[in-house]
């Protein structure tokens, strides 16, 4: 099955179902939508509305039930777990709520990661680290850990870790969630500008509309695992 | 990921919680020295053991007598069988242990002397008196096998040197008659007479080769009684005798000097007399460097077509004890290094649960199974190593202390010391590589575990 070129992701009536008990929970169910190269997407929904599981999927950590995910045309369901290793490595890049960098290491150690799983040469990986610190502002703290950060120079941090491997999707899951107002427009600013100027396709996260509608070209709203209503129709 | 980064990641988190990992690195290494002191102990008994059988002489010669095709065949070739005609052998049929073979023997590798064993009898005549007795040759190899460490006196001074050495019994007997003390004879002269064989001369106009053309009889010989003097130079406790052995006679005599003598030997003398013109021996013992190349000069010897055995299987089977007794103090051994691998897998079971989350991201951020799989690995790995390394060395430093504790005892109880403990090199390098190997398989559950984890869920456990 091939896909149109210029569709950077496509999901194609996507479920993703959980047995707990008896009972069925369908956290994301017959979901299809189209996301074109270079598109700044926003997924909305209510806690639970399954907009972190259909992240989840398009980022190649889970597998769908039934359906089919496409990214740039390859379909995420028929590749090996190290086929979705890679992709993640070096198609996507990844941004949480919580950040997720880890504790024991510096700035310039947990950006330089991606590179290691990659393996990148050695001798190009401390200019590229450099280089994604530096577009997010953060140059002159190579060697701080992140407890010495505040959230909104984790969070930088973690869209640098994103970028690194230049990827041509970049996910967000809540990235504003942990940030007050100001700092999280900083961020979004931040990812709207890989969007631009990278040409990044983005699709991110979010229960915040008034974010949602200052930065999305498109808008998904998701409630019970089904997608209610999109940008288009608005 | 690369071998270099993925070291780099394991040594990271094997630092982040080294109080931890340290105990149970150490708990390997107490393990792996279980194993390195109980297997050098059974090392160094063999070794010990073996050394003193090696310094015998025993166990690096072979005893090499001539083969007779029909003796092989059928008995002693109806000699003495009732109603049989006696058959001798026919030419070629025997192949006699000749000076030539003697040299050829002593070309063979790691041959490092061949000799006769030759017997007489002898009657010594001391103080008018005679005392027919046994003699043997001894060749100068035996100097350095610590059959003649207890000499009273000295070794003989050359190998065609006109000496003697008596067994103690018969020194006894003759100091008893002259009212001497053994320890007198030393340094007196004897006369010992016994037969010598002479050969008849050749009538003119007859050659040998007419003679040992039927394969029948040769030329021959006559045998007269004659007399050599010696000096008695030593008295020794009493040389072990048999195939191979060293004097073994109330008389010892230096090898070339009974060569030149020219005895008559009690042994087959149609042997000798079908082989005219050439010293025949009764039988020739080979001695080698190492009891470890016995085999392979028995069957080259069997494969020249004489008769050839050794008491190397009788170590043989000693070694096979030893490789027994080794195994049952490894399967000891291991035990302790079998608890201190439950205590790697519950090492990385807690560092599972402890970076559950971190292996979230490590996927998130693109890490295949197989990647976090041989980071488990490597961590497993390298306490191995390290406990390995360590735990040679204090089982290195428990036979050390334990070799001077019995050193100390020995000493105390006048015997000289020796070492019950050693740690060969391959030991070394055996017990590191089954340290990791063990630390390896103790890490596979947790490493496959660590694998699986789901990323989704390890990403939302904090």
């Amino acid at each position: 099955m091939t896909e149109t070129p210029q569709a950077a992701l496509r999901t194609a009536e996507v479920a993703r179902h959980y047995q707990m008990g008896d009972a069925t929970i369908r956290a994301v169910d017959g979901v299809s939508l189209e996301i074109a190269a270079g598109e700044f997407v926003a997924l909305l929904g209510s806690s639970g509305s399954g907009k972190s599981t259909l992240l989840n999927l398009l980022a190649g950590l889970d597998r769908p039930s039934s359906g089919a995910i496409f990214a740039h045309g390859r379909n995420l369901s028929e590749m090996s777990g190290d086929e979705l290793a890679k992709y993640r490595s070096l198609t996507v890049g990844m941004v949480f709520q919580s950040f997720n960098l880890l504790p024991r290491m510096t700035l310039e150690e947990n950006v330089e990661l991606p590179l290691r799983l990659a393996e990148v040469d050695r001798n190009v990986r401390s200019s590229r680290v450099r280089e994604a610190l530096e577009r997010v502002g953060l140059s002159a703290r190579l060697t701080h850990r992140p407890s010495e950060l505040s959230g909104g120079e984790q969070q930088r941090a973690s869209l640098a870790r994103a970028l690194v491997n230049r990827p041509t999707i970049l996910l967000a899951d809540e990235p504003t969630g942990n940030l007050d107002s100001r700092t999280g427009e900083e961020i979004l600013n931040f990812i709207q500008q890989f969007n631009r100027e990278l040409g990044m396709s983005v699709v991110m996260v979010t229960h915040e509309a008034r974010l949602a509608e200052r930065y999305a070209g498109r808008r998904f709203y998701l409630r019970d695992g089904k997608l209610s209503l999109n940008g288009d129709a608005q | 990921m690369k071998t270099r980064d993925l070291m780099e990641l394991a040594s990271r988190n094997l630092r982040e919680a080294m109080l931890r990992n340290t105990l149970t690195t150490l708990g390997i290494a107490v393990g792996v020295a279980s194993l390195v002191a109980m297997l050098s102990l059974g090392i160094g008994l063999q070794k010990l053991l073996m050394g003193k059988l090696e310094s015998s002489g025993l166990f690096n010669r072979v005893y090499v007598a001539p083969r007779n095709a029909r003796n092989d065949n059928g008995g002693r070739g109806g000699r003495g069988g009732r109603g049989d005609v006696p058959l001798a052998p026919q030419p070629g049929e025997i192949k006699y242990l000749t000076t030539a073979v003697r040299q050829q023997f002593a070309a063979l590798p790691n041959v490092t002397a061949v000799y006769p064993e030759l017997r007489l009898t002898a009657d010594l005549r001391y103080d008018d008196k005679g005392h027919v007795t046994a003699a043997a040759s001894v060749p100068p190899e035996a100097r350095g096998t610590g059959i003649f460490d207890s000499i009273t006196g000295a070794f003989f001074s050359a190998t065609n040197a006109a000496e003697a050495i008596l067994q103690k019994e018969l020194s006894q007997q003759l100091a008893d008659e002259g009212k001497i003390q053994p320890k007198d004879l030393i340094g007196q002269m004897v006369t010992i007479r016994y037969p010598q064989r002479k050969p008849v001369p050749l009538e003119p106009g007859q050659r040998p080769e007419d003679f040992v053309a039927n394969g029948e009889f040769g030329y021959g010989f006559t045998i007269v009684p004659t007399e050599v003097k010696v000096r008695i130079i030593g008295i020794v406790e009493g040389a072990q005798a048999g195939p191979g052995g060293f004097g073994g006679a109330p008389i010892m005599l230096p090898l070339e000097f009974v060569e030149q003598m020219h005895t008559v030997q009690g042994v087959d003398v149609r042997e000798v007399v079908a082989s005219p013109g050439e010293q025949v021996y009764a039988s020739l013992t080979i001695m080698l460097n190492s009891p470890n190349n016995v085999q392979a000069v028995e069957d080259k010897v069997k494969e020249l077509g004489f008769t050839a055995f050794s008491l190397f299987d009788a170590a043989k089977s000693l070694q096979k004890v030893f490789k027994f007794i080794d195994l049952f103090l490894a399967i000891f051994g291991s035990l302790a290094l079998a608890v201190a691998s439950l205590g790697i897998v519950n090492t990385l079971v807690m560092a599972i649960l402890e970076r559950r989350h971190e292996i979230g991201v490590l996927k998130a951020l693109g890490a295949a199974d197989r990647d976090v799989r041989r980071l488990f690995f490597t961590e497993a790995g390298a306490m191995g190593f390290f406990g390995g390394a360590l735990g040679v060395f204090f089982g290195w430093a428990i036979g050390r202390i334990i070799n001077w504790g019995v050193s100390l005892y020995l000493t105390s109880q006048n015997i000289s010391s020796e070492d019950v403990w050693f740690v060969p090199l391959w030991l070394v390098g055996f017990a590191i590589l089954f340290s990791i190997l063990v630390s390896l398989g103790a890490g596979l559950y947790p490493a496959s575990r660590a694998a699986k984890l789901d990323p989704v869920k390890a990403l939302r456990y904090e």
